[in-house]
């Protein structure tokens, strides 16, 4: 299997090294420039993003992120908790697709332990898994159409993702932080009735899709404003560990540690990785759309064909983990998010380095919004995606 | 299970993926020769390898260009000694009850007892997948998007005292620029040509790298954790407290 070559035009390749060249004459001709600071408290940031960007006319010359309003320390702190209680604390790294971010902490957790959960338990772990995909991708779906002016796209956004998170909710008795993983299973069975009711609040998700694409990706200014805006050639996006950009790569299907079927269910379901070739905003919102409707399709499959059985396998009460090290990734609605567990045989670990997928979409802003024009910033911005709390952990 | 050669789990299935990284390890023992100072594979699941220190941006050099390790993960650090605070779980009572000081040690940075000196002098990733000399090391790691593997690369940076210095990967992976500056501020390790090395999250004037193990957590001296206090028995259980009633539940 090779990757793709991404098919960018040389439409885009020439308005990119356009906007690099007059980048780079502007620095060199000492034109004098504005320092604009944007953030911490714009609505655009999504939360508390301060960007520093240095200006000549509408041009941006180079832009500055500056990170850590929202530094929890998390790296830290999960060196002296114990593993159940990591659990709690890491719900609220991407805040809105909570239950994905404990899955990849559990599992490596479990390959410590040499623990696999049951077909039930992965199953339900999997279900909710593209749940939170939803429910994190329908805000994003709405929200960039915020950022260009249009304020429809973020009502209807929210009216929706209350069908999915009130669905998590009826499962696990949180709305964003579900905290229901556990190592060897979850903590509960799904309530009676459940599986209906998901099925009609996926329904709910489908036409929202469907609104969302007359509402938006059909829409001139829309288009106007990201075609050809923001493009991150694949090399650059996968130096910088950000998934885009036509490339056919994505954990669910390629994981390398222990292959697609490790704790989760992805080689049972007929699913499709969607790429665009474009790799600009325009792009990157068309395939977070698809991911949605992918996302449906997949809880559609997994909704039919739960399997019967227990859902937690047997652990001792207290949990220790042996010596070693795993790190275990999973493709999470942002990205890549992977959790590199150091244990010395503990009630807590020794060290876990948590990958977050925001730290990575946010790493590549001083390389993409340098030469672009201020409007496109925030258009840029949205379409990365990010959430603070997974940036800053 | 520590520095195993080669651990071999399951059979089966898992052989093709085996040769991959067999290959690979293969492949970058002959280009390294003696810089590839140890490796660890487990058959099916992952391969780390420890490089020596001049090595470390060779060794990405390599995997990016030649191997074809297109996609950077993460980069970061990490601190071998034991935390000289002593075991957080552990209740302030039983310190004071085994005649230890309730905080787990003396108190702040700098002023650790002896034992706590002796043993960050000895601390090291001997007993960690790949082994390590010293207390500080980075790691990275990479992917292959066509053979589909991934491999943590290690190098050990260097004790408490020494400069703490290693190449940076920026030149490779632009992308290891903001992971280059966490590990700068949270580990207080300097990276080498990077382009712009200041801190990330950190407040320009913070002082201490919170990250080393003995940079204290302040919440938990000024709060002390109360310990295990509450565990109940699981219905059916006897009580045997602790680890026995776990492991006979295993």
């Amino acid at each position: 299997m090779t990757a793709t070559q991404p098919n960018v035009d040389r439409r885009q390749l020439s308005y990119i090294a356009g906007q690099a060249a007059d980048a780079r004459v502007n620095v060199e001709l000492e034109a004098e420039g504005m320092t604009l600071n944007i953030g911490p408290q714009h609505p655009a940031t999504h939360g508390t993003l301060r960007l520093v960007v240095r200006l000549d006319g509408e041009q941006v010359i180079e832009a500055d992120p500056i990170m850590g309003y929202m530094h929890r320390g998390y790296e830290k702190l999960v060196e002296v908790r114990t593993y159940p209680q990591i659990n709690t604390l890491i719900n609220r790294i991407d805040w809105l697709g909570s239950f994905a971010n404990e899955v990849p902490f559990i599992l490596a957790c479990e390959q410590l332990m040499g623990i696999e959960a049951p077909p039930r338990a992965q199953w339900i772990r999997t279900l909710f898994f593209e749940l939170s995909r939803i429910a994190n991708l329908t805000l994003f779906l709405g929200d960039m159409g915020v950022q260009l002016g249009a304020v429809t796209p973020v009502f209807y956004a929210f009216r929706d993702r209350e069908h999915i998170l009130n669905q998590i909710e009826a499962a696990t008795g949180g709305r964003f932080h579900p905290n229901f993983d556990r190592i060897g299973g979850l903590k509960d069975d799904l309530p009676a009735g459940w599986v209906d009711e998901t099925r009609r609040a996926l329904g709910q998700i489908r036409k929202f899709c469907d609104v969302m694409e007359d509402l938006i990706v059909g829409n001139e200014i829309f288009e106007a404003r990201t075609r050809g805006i923001g493009v991150i050639p694949a090399d650059v996006a996968l130096s910088y560990g950000v998934r885009a950009s036509g490339v056919d790569w994505d954990l669910r299907r390629d994981n390398p540690v222990g292959g697609p079927g490790a704790g989760l269910v992805y080689d049972k379901l007929d699913w499709k990785v969607w790429t665009h070739p474009d790799g600009d905003s325009f792009a990157r919102y068309w395939v977070r759309l698809q991911e949605v409707r992918e996302a449906c399709h997949m809880v559609d499959q997994l909704l039919d064909s739960i399997p019967a059985g227990p859902i937690m396998a047997k652990v001792p009460r207290i949990i220790k983990v042996p010596e070693g090290e795993a790190y275990v990734a999973t493709e999470n609605p942002l990205g890549e998010m992977g959790y590199y567990v150091v244990s010395q045989g503990g009630l807590e670990p020794f060290r876990v380095k948590i990958r977050s997928a925001s730290f990575s979409n946010m790493s590549i802003t001083p390389w993409v919004l340098k030469g672009t024009y201020v409007p496109d910033v925030i258009t840029i911005l949205a379409s990365l995606y990010f959430i603070l709390g997974d940036i800053d952990r | 299970m520590p520095s195993a050669d080669t651990e071999t789990t399951d059979a089966g299935a898992e052989t093709a993926v085996d040769e991959g990284r067999s290959a690979l390890l293969e492949a970058l023992t002959a280009e390294l020769g003696d810089a590839l100072l140890d490796s660890h594979l487990i058959a099916g699941k992952d391969l780390w390898i420890r490089v020596g220190t001049d090595a470390w941006a060779s060794t990405a050099d390599y995997l990016r260009n030649r191997q074809r390790f297109r996609f950077f993960d993460f980069l970061s650090a990490i601190d071998w000694m034991p935390s000289p605070y002593g075991r957080s779980l552990d209740a302030a009572v039983d310190n004071i009850l085994e005649g230890g000081n309730p905080l787990g040690s003396s108190g702040l940075v700098g002023d650790h007892d002896e034992g706590g000196d002796a043993a960050a002098h000895q601390a090291s990733g001997a007993g960690a997948y790949a082994g390590g000399e010293t207390r500080f090391q980075v790691f990275a790691r990479v992917y292959s998007l066509t053979t589909k593997l991934g491999v943590t690369i290690k190098a050990d940076v260097g004790n408490l005292g020494d400069p703490l210095q290693v190449g940076t990967w920026t030149g490779t992976y632009p992308g290891a620029d903001w992971h280059e500056r966490e590990a700068y501020e949270m580990f207080g390790i300097t990276f080498v040509g990077h382009p712009g090395l200041r801190k990330l999250y950190l407040p320009g004037d913070f002082e201490g790298n919170p990250m080393r193990k003995d940079f204290p957590l302040l919440a938990r001296l000024i709060k002390p954790w109360p310990g295990i206090v509450d565990v109940e028995p699981m219905p059916g259980v006897a009580d045997e407290g602790g680890d026995a009633a776990g492991e006979g539940e295993a």
